[in-house]
């Protein structure tokens, strides 16, 4: 089920999955499942109940960890959204007296299913963010990240505890300032100043590109829901009639809606979820774009206050030092930071392709079935 | 009462075409020996034939016949054609008419009495007609005005018919369920259409943004399988749009034609009634008639006496005539019934096999976009 990653889970040193995961009104929880064959970890094999509070909380000490600012940390799984189809139950609830008990029947399956593709779409974003986390050399072998595979008692204590440690004001701060502080360094070095120039663009086009994507697997959906209640009925319709011509008209009926029903769900996982997460991803990118400018701030604030502290002759081995540490803070960010900018470009372009050849495969099998189906329909109805 | 209907396999050759609508409508039409010629082109206006369905309607309907009637008017759609607009949706308003009228003069051709109609004929040949003129009845409202007068004249009937036969009861049953069923089914198919112009729109508006994206990245082969895929999107538009014209055209206004279709098969089961009604109440003042001659035989008036023997000999006349009409509407419309009934299945039958043939066909090209498009997408490198 991973649409969206190339493979990551193929290092046997640690392999992580989620086998199942439990919806408990609001709240789901994860089944988190690692093998691992490092002995860092008490046990080669173990399973952990989490929730997606847990992996959030995951995700920002990663953040803000200061050793990891030259990493591109894996964008945070989306918070598991029922929202859609738990309203549209409500309103099929309330609609029931006015549909057939068939059409109601087919509604409901349907909703049954979005419910199942949201809830397994929401497995496989977790997931992958743990296994893109298993896959890089640094951030696996992170404290915090062995103690959310392996802690066997709730995390919610030390979630706790992180909230009052850091208050979240790293996270503020980038969201509020990055794009001004990227955009207005000034860049000596042409490979950053190239990646700026193309994470901005490309992050506002794919977003756009998200949005729109959306839209129209929405319009999809509709029409699909729509097929539904016409093919109902139609049935009711022609429920007086002979058998012949019930059946040909359920027939016909049927096959247009799982046509369509089904084009829409692949349409979304393949290229809405490809377009989705990579923007987050890009994101991330960008996130580590904005530390190496706030070091090359830091380093030339340093510099200023070197040469105030010799124009003032005060002070100034505590500058020196301060200098040396800024650079060498940035030049350790700048190298990792090229390092993982390039490897994120490979991935990007190896995810994209999996992913346009899959959903080209699938609009082609859905078509010829559909094209099949049609013409015994059509015959049905020329030999009556 | 088994009605054998006339196994007349279609000897009628008229075919009817409706083209060129702006203001005028044109059409032509191949047609039989009883017309002068093979094929000719009369210029009508809207409102001609809103004039044709008037005078079939006065004369015909009190046989209990079903006549079809014509689109209805739009004075929003006329409006904006007239001004000269060319916006997509006047396009698609006049495209709406002249199919409409064509169908509509279709099935008044093919039925057999009111293609043998001297007005139908004129209509069809003459080269100019006087302009129609109390058309205002026929405006959508006026047409569901008409058929409602003809109900509550039913229902305002003291005497209640006592049905010997209980076909005309079912049958209107049937024919009120069914009407009911299609209006639903008409109004889900609207918003099948909605959605499907939506989908065409944002389809049209992902296309652009996946070009942008497209020109934005960076890794050659990725770009240009990008703006392939922003080309095959536009043409996944292109297809929508077919298939929201069919949606509309094929499916939609079958369901449309049927509604008011049904409403005028309700309409000659009300005339029925009208006719037993007119029997019963030519009954009644028959019997009057000779109650009153038995008291002027009391009264001893000779005179007084002839005429109210003729008024009853004139009376009897009038039962026996209206019961006759009684017989023969409750015949024709019986008639009717079944012929409408095959008529029916016939062009649901052929309509629905276009709309799945459409729907074939533009699978199939689907398939080839998608195809032509995998190997741009195995490219990336």
């Amino acid at each position: 089920m991973r649409s969206v990653s190339v493979d990551l889970n193929h290092d046997a040193s640690l392999l992580i999955d989620i086998p199942d995961a439990l919806c408990e009104r609001d709240k789901v929880k994860f089944t988190v499942h690692t093998k691992t064959t490092l002995s860092s970890f008490q046990k080669p094999e173990f399973s952990v109940p989490r929730q997606h509070e847990d992996f959030i909380w995951l995700h920002d000490t990663l953040v803000e960890t200061e050793d990891y600012a030259g990493l591109i940390i894996p964008p945070a799984p989306p918070k598991p959204d029922f929202e859609s189809p738990r309203e549209k139950m409500h309103k099929l609830g309330e609609g029931e007296a006015t549909m057939t008990k068939d059409e109601y029947t087919k509604m409901k399956q349907e909703l049954e299913a979005e419910y199942l593709a949201v809830f397994k779409k929401t497995v496989q974003v977790h997931e992958v963010f743990l296994q893109r986390l298993s896959s890089h050399p640094t951030l696996s072998k992170d404290r915090n990240f062995q103690i959310f595979l392996e802690y066997d008692q709730d995390l919610s204590v030390r979630r706790k505890n992180a909230k009052e440690m850091f208050g979240g004001f790293f996270k503020n701060m980038v969201k509020s300032a990055d794009e001004v502080l990227i955009s207005g360094i000034k860049e000596v070095d042409d490979f950053f100043e190239q990646e700026k120039t193309f994470l901005l663009d490309y992050y506002s086009k794919i977003k756009d590109s998200t949005a729109k994507a959306e839209k129209m697997t929405r319009a999809h959906k509709n029409i699909a829901d729509d097929y539904i209640h016409v093919s109902a009925t139609l049935n009711s319709l022609s429920a007086d009639d002979s058998t012949a011509n019930k059946n040909r008209y359920l027939s016909s009926s049927v096959s247009l809606q799982k046509v369509e029903g089904r084009v829409a769900s692949d349409q979304e996982l393949k290229l809405t979820e490809l377009l989705r997460y990579y923007m987050r991803d890009i994101q991330a990118a960008k996130d580590l774009l904005y530390r190496r400018a706030r070091a090359l701030a830091d380093y030339e604030n340093s510099n200023k206050a070197l040469d105030k502290a010799r124009l003032k002759s005060k002070d100034i081995p505590q500058a020196e030092e301060h200098q040396q540490h800024c650079l060498q803070k940035f030049d350790k960010l700048s190298e990792s930071g090229k390092k993982e900018l390039t490897s994120f470009k490979g991935r990007r372009v190896v995810a994209f392709r999996k992913n346009l050849i899959e959903m080209a495969e699938l609009e082609i099998k859905h078509a010829k079935v559909s094209s099949t189906l049609q013409p015994t329909c059509v015959r049905l109805f020329v030999y009556s | 009462l088994q009605l054998e209907e006339d196994e007349a396999k279609d000897s009628f050759d008229v075919d009817v075409a409706v083209t060129n609508p702006e203001k005028v409508v044109q059409f032509k039409d191949t047609s039989l020996p009883m017309f002068r010629s093979k094929a000719f082109t009369v210029r009508r206006r809207y409102s001609d034939f809103l004039g044709l369905y008037e005078k079939l309607s006065v004369k015909q309907s009190l046989l209990g016949c079903i006549i079809p009637p014509p689109p209805e008017k739009s004075v929003v759609g006329m409006t904006k054609v007239k001004v000269g607009m060319d916006d997509p949706s006047s396009v698609e308003f006049v495209e709406r008419r002249r199919a409409a009228l064509e169908r509509y003069l279709q099935r008044v051709v093919s039925h057999p009495s009111l293609l043998q109609d001297p007005d139908v004929r004129e209509f069809l040949e003459r080269e100019e007609l006087p302009r129609a003129v109390s058309t205002q009845a026929l405006s959508g409202a006026g047409f569901l005005k008409m058929i409602n007068k003809a109900s509550d004249a039913v229902n305002k009937m003291t005497i209640k018919m006592n049905e010997s036969d209980t076909w005309f009861e079912d049958k209107f049953q049937e024919v009120e369920n069914e009407e009911q069923q299609l209006r639903k089914l008409h109004a889900l198919v609207d918003s099948l259409v909605n959605h499907r112009k939506e989908l065409c729109g944002n389809t049209a508006v992902f296309a652009k943004s996946m070009a942008m994206l497209g020109n934005s990245e960076d890794n050659t082969a990725l770009s240009r399988a990008l703006s392939q895929l922003a080309e095959v999107e536009d043409k996944m538009e292109q297809l929508h749009q077919e298939q929201a014209a069919s949606d509309f055209f094929i499916f939609e206004e079958l369901l449309a034609d049927y509604i008011r279709l049904l409403g005028a098969m309700r309409g000659c089961f009300d005339q029925r009634m009208r006719a037993w009604q007119r029997w019963q109440e030519a009954q009644s003042t028959l019997q009057k008639k000779r109650e009153a001659e038995a008291k002027l035989l009391w009264a001893n008036k000779p005179d007084k006496l002839q005429q109210a023997k003729d008024e009853i000999t004139e009376w009897e006349a009038r039962v026996t005539q209206y019961e006759r009409d009684f017989d023969r509407v409750g015949m024709t419309v019986r008639k009717e019934v079944l012929r409408f009934e095959k008529e029916k299945a016939k062009d649901f039958k052929s309509q629905i096999i276009k709309y799945l043939e459409a729907m074939l066909q533009s699978q199939q090209r689907l398939i080839k976009f998608w195809e032509a498009f995998l190997p741009e997408a195995k490219a990336i490198a």
